[in-house]
């Protein structure tokens, strides 16, 4: 096992810097500049997996972002592990950790496998068939079927990395930063555009900065070195912003990009400390080039999926790239000319190559002479119809292919083998196009989808093999030409270029390779990660699916967190073969955003912990706080919920604020209150509109209750507005409604009521409010304002007054919502917390105490006043809710008021509010709850729910409010609360509950 | 994510705004008179078109003023903006 593949010295690796990392437990070296996978082959490791559903075992493939098999959980603490990061994509550091997925105990013993020999009861769709029935057994199954789901492991703990978003406006984007991508970037820069380069790797020049080949060469160097003369002029372009390690994960309308930076995914845990570990780049750019290139196909063929199984083109990046060879008896098997690069990388690090399978007759290009010169046994118009090797491909057969390809002929021949290179050609990375809104058209000369230029959805165009083409002299002329048109240039740097390069004639396809086997006895594997093979696309299309969006879900082909990139293309041509289809015809399946996997963290940003949301705090908040107020959410605000006294529970607090606010004082922040501020001549004529009662005739210095409707009926929101002036008004609002309501007055003045003279603004944190309620507010208020006159003649319920507290100007309500006299006072938020204490320090000698929202529930509960969005919820009219008296009949029109006489509104048997009483006065009933009339008569009416429930303490009983089907009949009537262990027997009542004659307002 | 050129803004990025549906359904003048179903009509009914859509949109994040807009629902190319109270285009 201990062998040192390392090979060559070469720049793009520093070999002078050693780096130490756990592979599986396990001490490894590399060097840096290596991915994981480079180091782990290096190290002559080939198994690093095994596969979801099979646990096969399985080896590194590729060496790019569509690597299905190398998928590792990165850290050793389970707790902030980052689970499923693909080992050809990740960059060695000092001290990393990698550990397999997806087997247990180990990736070399793994209990799992046991699936792979039962695998044909396990064909596509089995989870599907098998646990249907009988369905009550589905909890059990669950439990079964949920372990064995997933591929690694959740981190437990919240993500400790800091996260990073950033907004780029630029004139031109290049995605991608191969030869096409440079050349595009180097234009672009050269006509003065601001333009950015992104390249998801560490370095630029995609493949063929490594290409040592002296077959490929533009204006008479190699194209390698001309390109690295290509970059470096890159940098003399200020307006060109380069971003490498930087991927694009999103291509959305309008030319809107989302790209992911990566910045300290590949340092040391000392370098990473305290720095940003990734940066969402949101980019707007007018112009889009997308240069993503294309990614080399694998060949579909029995145990096609063994570890040393490796991509052509993979093999030689790991060779020029990394130094790094993949084995020392190499063989390979393609379809197409790339695969003798390969072997031309091969044989000048003086690896042996075994043999080259070829499907077809014969290829005059010149670079298989070359390699053929070399003396390499090239087999023709063969196949390879086995593999061997469970842990490490140790064999291959291959038989002779038929004329027509679907079947073989002859004898086989074996072949030993340590690692075998597969080529199937060539596929355009056409995910971000599709993204954007782009159709494809298919080539059939090539078996590829590429950008239909005549179906582009916004300002951009492809170049390079990502748009077909693939030929060195095509690439570099077809850019220029297609940037000319594109970033309208006349002449260039590029026109006249002399390119020299192979020529690829001869073609040959076989989506499914044939077999002497029968198909049911191979192994023919599409999609690596998710275990799929071709016999499940057939069966699929034998059971009926016929759509490609169905076979993909059936057989979860593509599915995985690849999505298919090596995959896909094979199911279609499969499907299409089989079903005697056209390619073009099927389609694709649809390419989603991302490209590769995002982490949750990158998307959210900083946007996270107490910069999730807004927090909106009160100016008496801190006095709340140093009086071990308990908080509740309403909306974004904190408002205290209740004030525990010495180790008080919620209910003993709630219990003796409730009281004191009715025997002596309470007082309340009720600050959170919307608030808008409505001035202007027509005034009175909107809140008459808005409101279902009548405001002509209301006063100045007047306060009134009203009610919101929707256009629909159903009540939106309530409060009461004070007329301070002839043309000016303060509504207010509920809490949670606030924006809400200013947005839809805002709308109908806008929309609807252009005539209308009216302003509104917001003055909810302008002003804060302190509610003083009980037979006592009187007096404080008085020792207060001393000489404010607050006689029931001067300042009766339902008015105002302009005064001042201190020498600071106030508006006092004599308004209440807990059915005590009640004032509330209105003050410039700067004052409150002042205001609030003194009015404490004041009050101390009359009990003053202050509570919070569950008090408040509880008041107006007693009292029967609704809170809109707890009583109600959206489907109730104000007839529903017994509010009749507040509908102003004679007025012409209002919100909602033509859906009150609806045939569904004025339905007797809608629900209804009403009041409970339990007929245990002890008994406090769950809100929610539901009410039924008899629990024999199966199936069981539900006739409503409890909204609100409270035990009262100056009742001494339990009390509810509920909406219950035809209610309003119902007074007296005995219902069911039907609970896990009990049934709770009620009464229909009143709404009202406390104080039904209104005498407490003006006690 | 589209851009949206705000008649009293400029051109502003989609999050910055809310959309309000349907454009054009003026509010019954005399809703009393109508019958249910012409009520319904009004209230409920909504076109959804696939296509050439004319649309409420407000600056919620801006100035908070509503205006209208010509969109493709199919590829959301906004062909005009217009201020409330102004004709819509006859043409796309």
């Amino acid at each position: 096992m201990k062998k040192n593949l390392r090979i060559a010295n070469t720049k793009f690796i520093d070999q002078t810097s050693r780096i130490s990392f756990k592979f599986n437990g396990k001490t490894l070296y590399g060097f840096k500049g290596d991915s994981l996978a480079s180091a782990l082959l290096a190290n002559n490791i080939h198994l690093v997996a095994r596969s979801f559903k099979y646990h096969r075992p399985r080896g590194i493939m590729t060496c790019g972002s569509e690597e299905p098999n190398a998928i590792v959980q990165i850290g050793n603490d389970p707790s902030l592990t980052d689970p499923n990061v693909r080992a050809t994509e990740i960059e060695i550091y000092e001290g990393l950790e990698a550990t397999s997925q997806n087997c247990w105990p180990s990736v070399n013993f793994d209990i799992g496998g046991i699936n792979n020999f039962i695998s044909p009861l396990l064909p596509a769709g089995f989870y599907y068939k098998t646990f249907m029935w009988p369905a009550s057994f589905w909890e059990k199954y669950e439990y079964f079927i949920r372990h064995s789901a997933g591929l690694g492991k959740a981190p437990k703990k919240p993500d400790p990395d800091l996260y990073d978003h950033q907004y780029a406006h630029c004139d031109v984007l290049v995605v991608g930063g191969g030869i096409s991508g440079i050349i595009s970037a180097k234009l672009s820069a050269t006509k003065g555009l601001d333009t950015i380069l992104i390249d998801d790797k560490n370095f630029l020049g995609g493949s063929t900065i490594y290409q040592e080949n002296s077959s490929y060469k533009i204006n008479d160097i190699n194209s390698n070195k001309w390109l690295n003369k290509e970059i470096e002029s890159l940098r003399d372009y200020p307006n060109l912003i380069i971003k490498n390690r930087t991927s694009l994960a999103a291509f959305h309308g309008y030319n809107y990009l989302l790209a992911r930076e990566n910045l300290t995914d590949h340092l040391s845990y000392n370098e990473k400390k305290d720095r940003i570990r990734q940066r969402l780049w949101k980019i707007r750019s007018k112009k889009v080039i997308i240069a993503t290139g294309s990614i080399e196909r694998p060949l579909i063929f029995s145990n096609n999926d063994r570890p040393g199984i490796i991509l052509c083109s993979s093999i030689k990046k790991y060779i020029d790239y990394y130094g790094v060879k993949t084995g020392e008896n190499i063989s390979l098997f393609t379809n197409n000319d790339s695969a003798y690069e390969t072997a031309l990388s091969l044989n000048k690090s003086g690896i042996k190559i075994n043999a080259i399978v070829d499907i077809r007759k014969y290829s005059e290009s010149s670079i298989v002479k070359e390699v053929l010169n070399l003396g390499v046994n090239i087999l023709w118009e063969s196949t390879i119809v086995e593999t061997h090797g469970y842990k490490r491909i140790k064999s291959f057969e291959v038989m002779k292919l038929s004329k027509d390809g679907n079947s073989v002929v002859g004898s086989k021949s074996k072949y030993i083998t340590d690692c075998l290179g597969i080529s199937g050609g060539w596929t355009p990375m056409v995910h971000l196009f599709t993204q954007s809104g782009g159709k494809l058209k298919f080539k059939n000369d090539d078996n590829i989808f590429v950008p239909d230029e005549n179906k582009t959805p916004s300002d951009q165009t492809s170049v390079g093999s990502c748009n077909g083409d693939f030929k060195l002299n095509e690439i570099i002329g077809n850019t220029v030409e297609n940037l000319k048109v594109f970033l309208d240039l006349n002449k260039t740097c590029y026109d006249d270029m002399k390119v020299i390069c192979p020529d690829e004639k001869t073609k040959r396809n076989i989506w499914l390779l044939p077999s002497d086997k029968p198909l049911y006895k191979t192994k023919p594997f599409l999609d690596f990660q998710n275990d799929s093979t071709a016999k499940d696309v057939k069966l699929a299309l034998r059971e009926g699916f016929k759509s490609i969006e169905h076979v993909k879900r059936y057989t979860t082909t593509g599915m995985g967190t690849d999505q298919g990139k090596l995959s896909n293309m094979h199911a279609l041509g499969i499907i299409a073969d089989t079903t005697g289809t056209n390619m073009g015809e099927l389609g694709t399946t649809t390419f989603r955003p991302p490209y590769t996997p995002l982490s949750f963290g990158t998307i959210v940003g900083r946007n996270v912990g107490e910069f999730f949301d807004h927090t909106r705090r009160t100016a008496i908040h801190d006095w709340h706080i140093e009086n071990k107020a308990e908080f509740e959410n309403v909306g974004q605000w904190k408002r205290p919920w209740y004030f525990p006294k010495n180790g008080e529970t919620m209910h003993q607090a709630v219990q003796r604020e409730s009281k004191a606010a009715r025997d002596s004082a309470g007082i309340l922040d009720a600050s959170t209150l919307g608030k808008i501020d409505i001035q202007g001549t027509d005034a009175s004529e909107f809140l008459n509109r808005v409101y279902t009662n009548s405001w002509s005739k209301l006063a100045i210095g007047k306060c009134r209750y009203g009610l919101m409707l929707n256009e629909d009926g159903m009540v939106y929101d309530d409060g009461v507005t004070t007329r301070v002036g002839d043309n000016h008004y303060i509504m207010t609002t509920t809490t949670g409604g606030a924006s809400n309501v200013l947005s839809k007055l805002e709308d109908y003045l806008q929309t609807e009521w252009t005539e209308l003279d009216v302003y509104l603004t917001t003055v909810t944190d302008q002003y804060s409010t302190i509610s003083i309620c009980g037979p006592n507010s009187k007096n404080i208020i008085q020792k207060l304002i001393p000489d404010l006159d607050l006689s029931d003649k001067n300042f009766p319920h339902m008015s105002f007054k302009n005064s001042k507290i201190f020498n600071v100007k106030c508006r006092i309500m004599r308004i209440s919502f807990t059915g005590e006299h009640s004032y509330e006072i209105n003050i410039q938020s700067n004052y409150a917390k002042d205001l609030w204490k003194k009015s404490i320090d004041i009050g101390r000698e009359y009990n003053i105490t202050p509570y919070g929202t569950e008090t408040m529930h509880l008041l107006r509960a007693e009292k029967g006043f609704i809170i809109t969005g707890q009583d109600t919820d959206g489907t109730l009219t104000p007839s529903d809710l017994q509010m009749d008296w507040i509908i102003g009949k004679k007025k012409y029109d209002f919100i909602g008021k033509r859906s009150l006489y609806r045939s569904d509104t004025i339905r007797e048997d809608r629900k209804q509010l009403v009041g409970l009483l339990t007929d245990d006065p002890k008994e406090v009933l769950e809100e929610g709850a539901q009410l039924v009339e008899n629990i024999n008569n199966k199936p069981v009416e539900m006739l409503g729910h409890v909204t609100s429930s409270y035990f009262s303490p100056n009742l001494n009983k339990s009390i509810a409010l509920a909406i219950v089907k035809s209610g309003k009949k119902m007074k007296g009537k005995k219902l069911i609360v039907p609970m896990e262990n009990k049934n709770i027997s009620v009464t229909i009542t009143d709404t009202v509950f406390y104080d039904k004659e209104n005498k407490r307002l003006n006690a | 994510m589209f851009l949206i050129n705000c008649p009293y803004c400029g051109e502003r990025d989609q999050t910055e705004f809310s959309c309000g549906g349907e454009a054009h359904l003026e509010r019954p003048k005399q809703p009393t008179e109508l019958s249910d179903d012409q009520w319904a009509e009004y209230l409920f009914m909504r076109k959804n078109i696939k296509g050439i859509q004319y649309e409420r949109w407000n600056h919620t994040h801006g100035c908070r003023k509503w205006f209208n807009i010509v969109r493709d629902t199919s590829n959301d190319k906004i062909h005009a903006v217009y201020k409330i109270g102004e004709k819509p285009p006859v043409k796309i």
